[in-house]
C-alpha cells in the first residue's frame, strides 16, 4: 500500500503528463490544418501533370526509343524501396505502419530472389528498419531541419534517386508513405515511381491531338524526372498530414488515459486518507477505554 | 468566337492564378509564343522567362523558371516549377535565382553529369542572366 505522500506525488506527475499530451495534441491539430492545406494546394499541379503525362506516355510509351524512366530497364532484379517516414515519434502507429509495409514488401521481394536496396527518408523509418534491413541501406535523407516541406526538398530526393538510376544501381523504385484519409485513418501506401506509371484519368484526355514543341520524346525526357519529383512531393505532403493526424489522435488517447488514471489515483488517495483517519480514531478511542 | 479562355497557373506548391484571359505570352523552350482562344492544342516546355497574361480585368506578369504549358483550345494551363508574380519580384530575388543557376552549372560541370545536364545548366544560367538584364530592375 503506497503512502499518502506517494499517491499525491503520482497524481501530480500524471497531471503534468496530461498537460503535456494535451498541449501536443493542440499543436498537432494546428499543424495538421497547415499540412492539409499544403497537400490540397499541391493537388491541382499533380493532377494536371498526371493527365498530360498519361497522354504523352500513351503516345510514345510503346516505342523502342521511349526514355528508360518510362520503359524501365527491361529487368526488375534490383528493387529500390524509398521509405518515407517522420522525423519524430509519439504519433501512434504512423511510423511503424509504414515500416511494416516496407518490411513485408522487402521480404516478398527477397523470397522471389530479388535484390533489395533501401533509401530512408526520415529518422524513424531508418531506426525501425535498421535491424532487419540494415545491410540493404544505401542512403538516408534527413529532413529534421526542414520546418516546412517545399518542392525543393522533393527535388533533392528525386535527384539522388535519378542519379542512382542513371548509374544503373537499381531497376525499379517504389516509394512508401502514408496516405491521409482523415484524422483517424491513414493508409500506408506503396507506389512505384520508376518505371513511371500514370493512370489515365477519366475524361481528362479531350481526345485532341496536341502539337508538341519540342518533340514528344524530348518533352517526355524533360518531364519524367519532374514527374518523379512531383510524386515524391505529394508523398511527402501526404505523409506530413498523416503524421500530424496520427499524432493528434494518439495524443488525444493519451490525454484521456491520463484523465482516467488521475480519477483512479484520486479515489485510491481518498480511500487511504479515510483509512488513516479511521485508524487514528480507533487508536484514540481504544486508548481512552484502556484508562 | 470565344473572346477569352480559362487560364490556370499552378506551381507544385500552390495554384497562383485561375482566370479568364484573352491572350497569354508564353516563354516556350523554342521561342516565345502567344496563345489566344482557339489556339491549336499544343504542349510546350518552358524556359525561364516572363509569362504575360492579358485579361479583360487587366494584365499580369509572372516570372517562371521552367515547366510546361498545355494549350487546349479554350483553356491554357501553365505548370511552372516556380512562379513569382512580377510585382513581387525584386533585384535581390533575381540575383538569388541567378546565383542558384550558377551554382547548379558549377556542380554539374564538376561532377561531369550525363544527359547533357551540363548544357542544360549552362542554358539555364544564360537564360537567367538574360532575364535579369531584360527586367532591368
Amino acid at each position: 500500500m503506497p503512502s499518502l505522500k506517494d499517491l499525491k506525488n503520482r497524481i501530480e506527475s500524471v497531471k503534468s503528463t496530461r498537460k503535456i499530451t494535451k498541449a501536443m495534441q493542440m499543436v498537432a491539430a494546428a499543424k495538421l490544418r497547415r499540412a492539409q492545406e499544403a497537400a490540397e494546394d499541391s493537388r491541382p499541379y499533380a493532377k494536371r501533370f498526371n493527365a498530360v503525362m498519361a497522354g504523352l506516355a500513351a503516345s510514345v510509351g510503346g516505342s523502342e526509343s521511349a526514355p528508360k524512366l518510362l520503359r524501365g530497364t527491361g529487368s526488375d532484379q534490383v528493387q529500390l524501396l524509398v521509405v518515407m517516414t517522420a522525423e519524430r515519434g509519439l504519433c501512434g502507429g504512423f511510423n511503424s505502419n509504414i515500416a511494416k509495409l516496407a518490411r513485408q514488401k522487402a521480404e516478398e521481394l527477397k523470397a522471389a530472389g530479388k535484390t533489395v536496396k533501401v533509401l530512408t527518408v526520415g529518422k524513424k523509418g531508418r531506426d525501425a528498419l535498421k535491424r532487419d534491413l540494415g545491410d540493404d541501406f544505401i542512403g538516408h535523407v534527413d529532413l529534421s531541419d526542414v520546418k516546412r516541406i517545399g518542392y525543393a526538398n522533393a527535388q533533392t530526393i528525386a535527384k539522388d534517386i535519378l542519379t542512382r538510376f542513371d548509374a544503373g544501381e537499381f531497376d525499379v523504385a517504389t516509394i512508401f508513405f502514408s496516405e491521409f484519409v482523415n484524422v483517424v485513418t491513414q493508409i500506408p501506401t506503396a507506389q512505384q515511381i520508376i518505371p513511371a506509371s500514370f493512370e489515365a484519368t477519366e475524361g481528362e484526355s479531350t481526345g485532341a491531338v496536341y502539337d508538341y514543341e519540342p518533340g514528344e520524346e524530348q518533352i517526355l525526357a524533360d518531364l519524367l524526372p519532374r514527374g518523379v519529383a512531383t510524386q515524391i512531393f505529394s508523398g511527402l505532403l501526404e505523409n506530413g498530414a498523416s503524421e500530424q493526424g496520427a499524432r493528434m489522435s494518439a495524443m488525444d488517447n493519451a490525454t484521456r488515459n491520463a484523465g482516467d488514471m488521475i480519477d483512479k489515483l484520486t479515489i485510491e488517495f481518498n480511500r487511504s486518507r479515510q483509512a488513516v483517519i479511521t485508524n487514528e480514531l480507533i487508536e484514540i478511542i481504544s486508548g481512552a477505554e484502556a484508562l | 468566337m470565344a473572346q477569352t479562355m480559362q487560364f490556370d497557373l499552378v506551381s507544385p506548391e500552390r495554384s497562383l492564378a485561375s482566370l479568364q484571359a484573352s491572350a497569354v505570352q508564353i516563354p516556350g523552350a523554342e521561342g516565345d509564343m502567344t496563345a489566344m482562344p482557339q489556339h491549336a492544342p499544343t504542349i510546350t516546355t518552358l524556359r525561364p522567362g516572363v509569362l504575360k497574361v492579358e485579361s479583360p480585368e487587366g494584365n499580369a506578369d509572372y516570372l517562371v523558371t521552367g515547366g510546361f504549358a498545355e494549350i487546349a483550345g479554350d483553356s491554357l494551363s501553365v505548370l511552372a516549377e516556380r512562379a513569382i508574380p512580377m510585382a513581387e519580384m525584386t533585384r535581390d530575388q533575381m540575383n538569388a535565382l541567378i546565383e542558384e543557376a550558377r551554382e547548379m552549372y558549377k556542380t554539374a560541370k564538376e561532377e561531369d553529369q550525363p544527359h547533357g545536364l551540363v548544357e542544360d545548366a549552362a542554358k539555364l544560367l544564360a537564360d537567367m542572366e538574360a532575364l535579369g538584364t531584360h527586367m532591368s530592375l
